[in-house]
């Protein structure tokens, strides 16, 4: 059975639309037409083109020699924080802004959390001259002023999404309901394999240059274009979908997704998914997603941002429960050692994201010959201070 | 099928249908706001169970939900506080909820509570109809509970009729391109299109919701239409006012 999305978009029994009739136009629009822009000529030059001369693909795939050495097994780092923004959020915004002008909209709006996705997305509109409107919450606005200057600098306007808990969640109600009341002329731009189909699907097969490229980069390297394990962190799961997606039916590789633990998986301040969540409906999809018996939705924690959301993609879900991918959870600890470590052998700052699929080999036995590929999805200037108070305090040592 | 919506719209009046969230402004308000709002002369009420991620709902219905959860409210709070609301209350009521949390009661063991105590309808407004129809109408129709679904002006002939020929009770019909709230007024389109939508003439009557707030914009949304539903208005008018005067309140709606 196959592990891509079908015909009726679902992936076994997680995805489909669950949407107020209010968007139904919207995204059936989308629907119909996802596929057939992306496999259109023009389309395609114009996306490789700008992930060529402006994104900065191919991201290297790196033998990480001394971090391999002191693991005894062979790591491969695929650089995505080396692209234009610092991670491989852009990926899909560029995909998702050509998408946008082939159905002739002029405002373009998305969600972001930490900021990455908002700053991706406020490239890609000053890149194309379209306008561009960022919801993000205002504790999020508070604790990432940079990205909230990056984006403003980019001529997007961020506004504040003010209701539940002010974060990642709350900002993507905002950027729905900002839909709802813009029917026509607007495109939202989701940042990772989330909302209701065809979301999970396209945001998945745009990212899905990252394992393209794996399959060549490894054939020469390694004269093989299959990894033992591919391994990448997971809060909604782009970067994972983008690293698994050209090997989701290849049983031979290993899928290993690693998700934030927070304080502890039952301490009550974590977004481990998988562990924690139950099915339900998040922004439109049916998947796992962390919530009260009653059905609401619950808070997530991590020390990143970019893994605190309380669901998981609809793909993630079904590699999770038909036991296709393993799941890890990762505490902040865990991750931040990870993150210093990798500093320390390689010479790379990952963000902290990044920093939790990293934190795997300390958990888990590989052997020598094992070839690992880890998806090093965004770099770690955004989270300067963030590693500086933690390295700062007794936590470090 | 008989339910008590049915026979209200049997009658030839327009339905003043009214919106309100349960547990809000205080828990325990449910069953008091349901009796004085069927002494005021309201035709049919929504009883709204609160959610943590309303997404079709402005800030005024967030902001009563945020608060009714903070209340303690919960989806067996709300079953036991109307456990027993037939004994004084016979206008046509429905809940109305998004799905996750109706979906975590289990949608039959939510559906047999609802038959049990006397609730004619649910709105689901996440709850697609393509999925309505292949997983959960035959358990509806046990229960003898009306699905209500959504039309707006985007909606596509073809598509309402779709959806016409798997509504039972009547049809909600958003007025405009918006997340719920109080509007001062409906414009040339919208009336064109509560117009265009009475020219189809459609199996199941039609109820405006979404921007209606008084006496104006009720006649203007129920010239075309057999009723309008008022929700964000009277959150807001118990916001000010509180629950002792909801009399005067629906009296100036259709005075």
């Amino acid at each position: 059975m196959s592990n891509h999305i079908n015909d009726k978009g679902y992936y076994g029994e997680f995805g489909g639309a669950f949407i107020p009739e209010m968007l139904y136009q919207n995204v059936e629009e989308l629907r119909q037409n996802y596929l057939k822009v992306m496999a259109d000529d023009s389309f395609k030059r114009d996306f490789n083109k700008l992930l060529k001369d402006y994104v900065g693909r191919p991201s290297p795939l790196y033998f990480a020699k001394r971090l391999s050495e002191k693991y005894n097994t062979k790591i491969y780092l695929k650089r995505e924080d080396l692209n234009h923004t610092g991670a491989h959020k852009i990926n899909n915004t560029i995909g998702q802004i050509l998408m946008a002008k082939h159905l002739g909209k002029s405002r373009i709006i998305a969600e972001t959390g930490a900021g990455q996705h908002g700053v991706a997305t406020a490239t890609v509109c000053a890149l194309t001259g379209l306008e561009c409107i960022v919801y993000m919450g205002e504790v999020d606005i508070a604790r990432q002023a940079p990205n909230v200057a990056r984006m403003k600098m980019l001529g997007a306007e961020v506004r504040p999404a003010l209701s539940g808990s002010r974060t990642l969640k709350d900002a993507t109600n905002e950027a729905i309901r900002d839909w709802i009341n813009n029917p026509t002329n607007t495109h939202y731009i989701i940042g990772s394999v989330v909302g209701p189909h065809p979301y999970p699907d396209m945001v998945a097969r745009f990212q899905s240059v990252i394992s393209e490229e794996i399959k060549w980069q490894l054939k020469e390297q390694e004269d093989t274009d299959t990894p033992d394990y591919l391994i990448a962190c997971v809060g909604g799961g782009s970067n994972a979908a983008g690293a698994y997606f050209h090997y989701l039916d290849d049983n031979e590789v290993n899928l290993i997704a690693v998700e934030a633990a927070g304080l502890g998986i039952y301490s009550g301040e974590s977004a481990a998914t998988s562990a924690l969540g139950e099915v339900g409906i998040i922004h439109g999809s049916k998947t796992l997603l962390m919530q009260s018996k009653d059905g609401q939705i619950t808070e997530p924690y991590s020390i990143s941002a970019g893994l605190d959301y309380p669901g998981v993609g609809p793909l993630h879900a079904h590699l999770y429960t038909s036991g296709r991918a393993e799941f890890i959870s990762i505490t902040d600890d865990e991750a931040m050692k990870a993150g210093l470590e990798l500093c320390q052998l390689e010479g790379i700052i990952p963000a902290i994201e990044t920093a939790h699929a990293l934190a795997v080999f300390k958990q888990k036995d590989f052997k020598p010959t094992d070839i690992c590929v880890v998806s090093l999805s965004g770099r770690g200037d955004k989270d300067l201070e963030t590693y500086i108070n933690y390295f700062k305090t007794d936590n470090g040592k | 099928m008989g339910n008590r919506i049915h026979q209200r719209l049997k009658e030839n009046k327009k339905v003043l249908s009214i919106y309100f969230t349960a547990g809000f402004p205080q828990l325990e308000d449910t069953t008091t706001i349901l009796k004085k709002l069927t002494e005021s002369g309201v035709d049919m009420i929504e009883i709204g169970l609160p959610f943590s991620d309303p997404l079709a709902d402005g800030p005024t219905i967030q902001a009563s939900s945020t608060q009714a959860l903070k209340n303690g409210m919960t989806t067996d709070r709300l079953f036991e506080q109307l456990r027993n609301i037939r004994e004084t209350v016979q206008i046509p009521l429905l809940i109305m909820g998004y799905f996750n949390p109706i979906f975590q009661y289990g949608v039959e063991a939510f559906c047999n509570k609802c038959r049990k105590i006397g609730i004619d309808g649910l709105i689901i407004p996440d709850l697609p109809v393509d999925v309505y129809q292949e997983n959960y109408k035959s358990i509806f129709e046990d229960c003898g509970l009306s699905n209500v679904l959504l039309i707006t002006p985007q909606t596509s002939e073809e598509r309402i009729r779709y959806i016409d020929s798997v509504s039972d009770g009547f049809i909600y019909m958003v007025s405009s391109a918006s997340t719920t709230g109080a509007q001062n007024g409906f414009g040339d389109e919208q009336t064109s299109y509560f117009e265009r939508i009475s020219e189809m003439k459609l199996n199941n009557p039609q109820i405006v919701g979404f921007g209606i707030s008084n006496n104006e914009t009720f006649k203007q949304a129920t010239q075309f239409s057999h009723g309008a539903i008022i929700g964000s208005a009277f959150i807001n008018h118990l916001n000010e006012d509180g629950i002792d005067r909801i009399d005067g309140f629906i009296k100036s709606l259709r005075p």
